[in-house]
C-alpha cells in the first residue's frame, strides 16, 4: 500500500530546491524536449548526455535519497562548469523509486524507453538494485549503482551493472574484522536487517571474523520496517564481547536509543554501521549511552582536520554540509556522510569512461562499459575526495580505504584506518566474459 | 536462527510482558476505534491507520512549533493533534460518507481513497523523513537484569486510562446511550428523535481521534513517519475481527491477546512466526465463529 508520489523532472543546472520551484516549468520543458530529441536526436552533436537518476525520494530511503541527489547535483554542476562530458552538457533526470523494487525495475525501464537516457545511475538500497538490476540488463542500458551490496560483485547481476563508486560490504566488513577480533573482542552477536544486505553483513563478517580466530555467537535478523526493538536485546547472550549493528529505515534513531536504554552503562563493546545512524543528529537526546562506542563510516561524518583526507573540505563545501556533517542552510537537517560520496565518485567515473570511449550516444553503450571495466585505479583527488580507489573490472566493484570512528564528545572521532589491500577478495566472478 | 535464551527466564518474560503490553495497550485505544465505527455506522473504516499517522505527525509539528520544555510541547500535542484529527474525519464523514448513505461497499473503496489522500497528502506537508518526537520526560527504570524506558510504563497505563474514559462514556452518559441506540437499530432511534446524522458524525470524529491518541502517546518512542498507518490499521483489523466487530470488550481483549503473544513470541521465537500465528487466529476465527469471541450477528 505503498503508492509513491512519482516527480519527473529535469534538473539541469539546478539546485533541488529550485527544481521544485520550477518543476512545472521543468515538466514542460522535458515534453518539449522530448519531441525535438526524437526527431533530431543523431543531428545534434551538443545535445546533453542524460543520466537517469533513480532516486529514493520517498520510502524508507528517503533520507539517504535527499542527500545522494544534492551530492549528484553538486558533482554534475563542477563537471558542466568544466565543459561537461565530451563537450556535451549532462543533464540528470531524477525518477522516485519510492525504494520500492518494482517501482525501480518501472523507473529503469521509464529512463531506457521514455526519457531515453544514456545510462542510469545513484540506486542505494539493495533490494532496489537486485530488483531493477534484470530490467537494465534486458533493455541493454548501463546501470551505476551506488549501493555497498555484494551482489554486483557476487555475479548475481548482469554486465550492465557496475558499481565503480563505492566499496561493498564484503570488502568492508573483511578490512575491520581484524581490527575489531584484536582489539574489541572475539565474541561477536550480530544485530542486522532481515534484506539482503543484511545477510551480506551477516555472511560475510561472520567469515571475516572467524578467520581471526573469533566467533558470531549470536545473528539476531530484524525486520526493516520494525518500529520497536526492545524486545530483541534480550537474545543477545551474556558472554557477548561486542555487538556488531547495522540497522536501516526510518526507526534507525529508536533502535539506537532503544539499545543504550537496555544496557545503560553496563554494556559490550559495541560496534555498528553507521548506517545505523546515518542523517541522524548525534545529540538527540538518549544518544549520550553511544560515547565510547565503534563505528564504521566509509567518509568521516565531522570533518577530521588530521591531513588524512586533503580533498575533503573541497568536497564538503561544494556538496553543502558543514564541519558537523549537517546542512550549511540547517544544522538539524544531517547528511548521510559515509555514503554519499560514492554518488560524486562514480559521475566522474562515467564522465572518465565517456571519455574514454568517445561516448557519441546509445550505440556506444557497450564501449562505455568496456571502457569502464578496462579502468583499474582511480587516485584520490578532488574527483575521487574518499581517498584512492583500485577497481576490479571483472567484478565490477571498487576497493577503497574504511574508516573506524569512536563517539568521543558526542563526535565521531576517526580511530583506525584500513588498507585498501586488507578489504581485496578473490573474484567471485568474470563479468567481461559475458556478451552484451 | 538459534533462538537461544539468553537471560534467565523470569526476567525475560518479564521483558516480554512488558513490551506485549505497549503494543497491547496502543492498539486496544487503536482498534477500539475502528471497532466503534463500525459497531454504530457499519463502516469499515480502511483510512483509520492514516488518521493514527495524522496523530503521531501532527504531534511532531505541534511538540516542534512549540519551543519550551518537552512536557509542554507533549501535553499541546495530547491535547490539539486528536481534537484536530477529529475535525478533520467530521468533514470527511459530511463530505464523502454522508453522500454515500453509509453504503458498507461504497463506504470501503471511499476510506480507500481517503486513505490514499491523507498519506501523500502527509508526504507532501510533511515530507519522506522519519522525525523524532521528544518524550515528556526521559528516565530509564533499571531492573536488576536490563534497563527499561520509564515512559514505555506511563504508556501502558494511559491507554488503560483512556479506554476506561471511553467505556464511562458509552456505559454511563447520555452520549453513550444514544450512541448505543443508534448500534442497536438506527430507524427505531431516528424514530424517538435521536439525529442519527450527527450521532454518525460525532461517532467518526470520535473513532478518528482515538488513533490520533493512541500515536501521540506512542510516537515519542517511535519516530513519526508518513508510512507508519498501515501497522496499525492491519493490527486493528485482526483485533477486531478476533474481538468480534462492534463489541468493545471483545476488542480490548483481543488486543491483550494479540499485543502479548506479538511481545512473547517475537522474544522467544522470531517476530514472522508472530505475525504468521495471528494470521491463523484470524483464518480460524472466520471459519469457525465469523462474528468473532464477541460479536453479534449483523442486524
Amino acid at each position: 500500500m505503498t503508492e509513491q508520489k512519482t516527480q519527473s523532472t529535469i534538473t539541469k543546472f539546478f539546485t533541488r530546491r529550485d527544481t521544485l520551484k520550477t518543476m512545472g516549468a521543468a515538466a514542460g520543458l522535458a515534453a518539449g524536449s522530448q519531441l525535438l530529441s526524437g526527431r533530431y536526436a543523431q543531428a545534434q552533436s551538443s545535445e546533453p548526455i542524460k543520466i537517469g537518476f533513480q532516486a529514493h525520494r520517498t520510502g524508507i530511503g528517503a533520507s539517504y535519497g535527499r542527500w545522494y541527489e544534492r551530492t549528484t547535483m553538486a558533482a554534475t554542476q563542477l563537471i558542466n562548469d568544466a565543459g561537461g562530458i565530451n563537450g556535451r552538457p549532462v543533464e540528470i533526470v531524477t525518477e522516485d523509486d519510492g525504494t520500492d523494487p518494482k517501482r525501480g525495475a518501472e523507473v529503469v525501464e521509464k529512463f531506457a524507453i521514455q526519457h531515453k537516457t544514456d545510462i542510469v545511475f545513484g540506486t542505494l538500497f539493495s533490494h532496489v538494485v537486485i530488483g531493477s538490476a534484470p530490467r537494465a540488463g534486458e533493455l541493454k542500458i548501463p546501470y551505476f549503482v551506488v549501493s555497498e551490496g555484494h551482489h554486483v560483485a557476487s555475479g548475481k547481476l548482469n554486465r550492465y551493472v557496475l558499481q565503480p563508486g563505492i566499496t561493498d560490504v564484503k570488502s568492508q566488513v573483511q578490512s575491520m574484522a581484524p581490527w575489531v577480533g584484536s582489539n574489541l573482542g572475539k565474541k561477536v552477536t550480530m544485530i542486522f536487517p532481515d534484506f539482503a544486505f543484511g545477510h551480506d553483513h551477516r555472511d560475510y563478517f561472520s567469515a571475516a571474523i572467524a578467520a581471526q580466530g573469533g566467533e558470531v555467537i549470536e545473528k539476531i535478523a530484524i525486520p526493516p520496517t520494525e518500529q520497536s526493538f526492545f524486545k530483541y536485546f534480550p537474545r543477545i547472550p551474556k558472554e557477548t564481547e561486542v555487538l556488531y549493528h547495522v540497522m536501516v529505515g526510518p526507526a534507525v534513531l529508536t533502535f539506537v536509543k532503544e539499545l543504550g536504554e537496555f544496557f545503560g552503562k553496563d554494556r559490550p563493546q559495541i560496534f555498528g554501521f553507521i548506517d545505523s545512524l546515518e542523517a541522524v543528529d548525534l545529540a538527540n537526546p538518549g544518544l549520550e549511552a553511544l560515547e565510547g562506542t565503534y563505528f564504521w563510516e566509509g567518509f568521516p561524518r565531522y570533518a577530521q582536520n588530521d591531513g588524512a583526507n586533503p580533498h575533503d573540505a573541497f568536497y564538503r563545501e561544494k556538496v553543502g554540509v558543514d564541519a558537523n556533517g549537517a546542512s550549511l542552510s540547517d544544522p538539524k537537517d544531517i547528511s548521510t556522510y559515509a555514503h554519499m560520496f560514492g554518488c560524486w565518485e562514480t559521475l566522474y567515473i562515467i564522465k572518465q569512461g565517456m571519455e574514454a570511449a568517445d561516448y557519441k550516444g546509445p550505440a556506444d553503450r557497450a564501449k562505455l562499459i568496456e571502457a569502464v571495466e578496462s579502468f583499474t585505479d582511480f587516485p584520490e583527488g578532488p574527483e575521487h575526495p574518499q581517498g584512492a580507489k583500485i577497481f576490479n573490472g571483472q567484478t565490477h566493484q571498487v576497493f577503497g580505504i574504511q574508516n573506524i570512528s569512536q563517539v568521543t564528545d558526542g563526535k565521531l572521532k576517526v580511530v583506525h584506518r584500513t588498507s585498501i589491500e586488507d578489504s581485496l577478495y578473490e573474484p567471485e566472478v568474470d563479468y567481461t566474459k559475458m556478451a552484451f | 536462527m538459534d533462538g537461544s535464551i539468553c537471560m534467565d527466564f523470569g526476567p525475560y518474560l518479564l521483558l516480554a510482558s512488558l513490551e506485549g503490553a505497549v503494543q497491547a495497550a496502543v492498539l486496544a485505544l487503536t482498534a477500539v476505534g475502528l471497532s466503534l465505527v463500525f459497531g454504530v455506522m457499519r463502516v469499515v473504516n480502511v483510512a483509520h491507520g492514516e488518521f493514527f499517522m495524522l496523530g503521531a505527525v501532527l504531534a511532531w509539528w505541534i511538540s516542534n512549533m512549540l519551543t519550551g520544555s518537552p512536557l509542554f510541547g507533549f501535553l499541546a500535542a495530547l491535547i490539539f493533534a486528536p481534537l484536530i484529527v477529529a475535525g478533520l474525519a467530521a468533514v470527511a464523514d459530511r463530505l464523502i460518507l454522508k453522500r454515500l448513505s453509509y453504503d458498507p461497499e461504497a463506504t470501503i473503496v471511499a476510506t480507500i481513497g481517503l486513505l490514499y489522500i491523507i498519506q501523500q497528502g502527509a508526504l507532501t506537508l510533511f515530507g519522506p523523513d522519519a522525525r523524532p518526537v521528544a518524550a515528556p520526560f526521559d528516565f530509564r527504570v533499571s531492573f536488576p537484569w536490563f534497563g527499561y524506558s520509564g515512559y514505555k510504563i506511563f504508556v501502558i497505563l494511559a491507554c488503560v486510562l483512556v479506554l476506561l474514559g471511553v467505556w464511562a462514556l458509552l456505559t454511563r452518559t447520555r452520549i453513550g446511550l444514544i450512541m448505543r441506540a443508534t448500534q442497536f437499530d438506527r430507524e427505531t432511534a431516528q424514530a424517538f428523535g435521536i439525529p442519527v446524522a450527527r450521532v454518525y458524525t460525532g461517532v467518526f470524529a470520535f473513532g478518528a481521534m482515538l488513533a490520533a491518541v493512541a500515536a501521540v502517546l506512542i510516537v515519542p518512542t517511535q519516530q513519526a513517519y508518513y508510512l507508519m498507518g498501515l501497522d496499525p490499521l492491519l493490527l486493528s483489523f485482526i483485533v477486531v475481527i478476533i474481538g468480534g466487530l462492534g463489541s468493545l470488550k471483545g476488542t480490548v481483549l483481543a488486543a491483550a491477546v494479540i499485543g502479548l503473544s506479538d511481545g512473547i513470541i517475537t522474544i522467544f521465537f522470531d517476530p514472522t512466526l508472530a505475525k504468521i500465528l495471528s494470521t491463523i487466529l484470524v483464518a480460524m476465527i472466520l471459519v469457525f465463529r465469523p462474528t468473532g469471541l464477541f460479536g453479534t450477528a449483523t442486524r
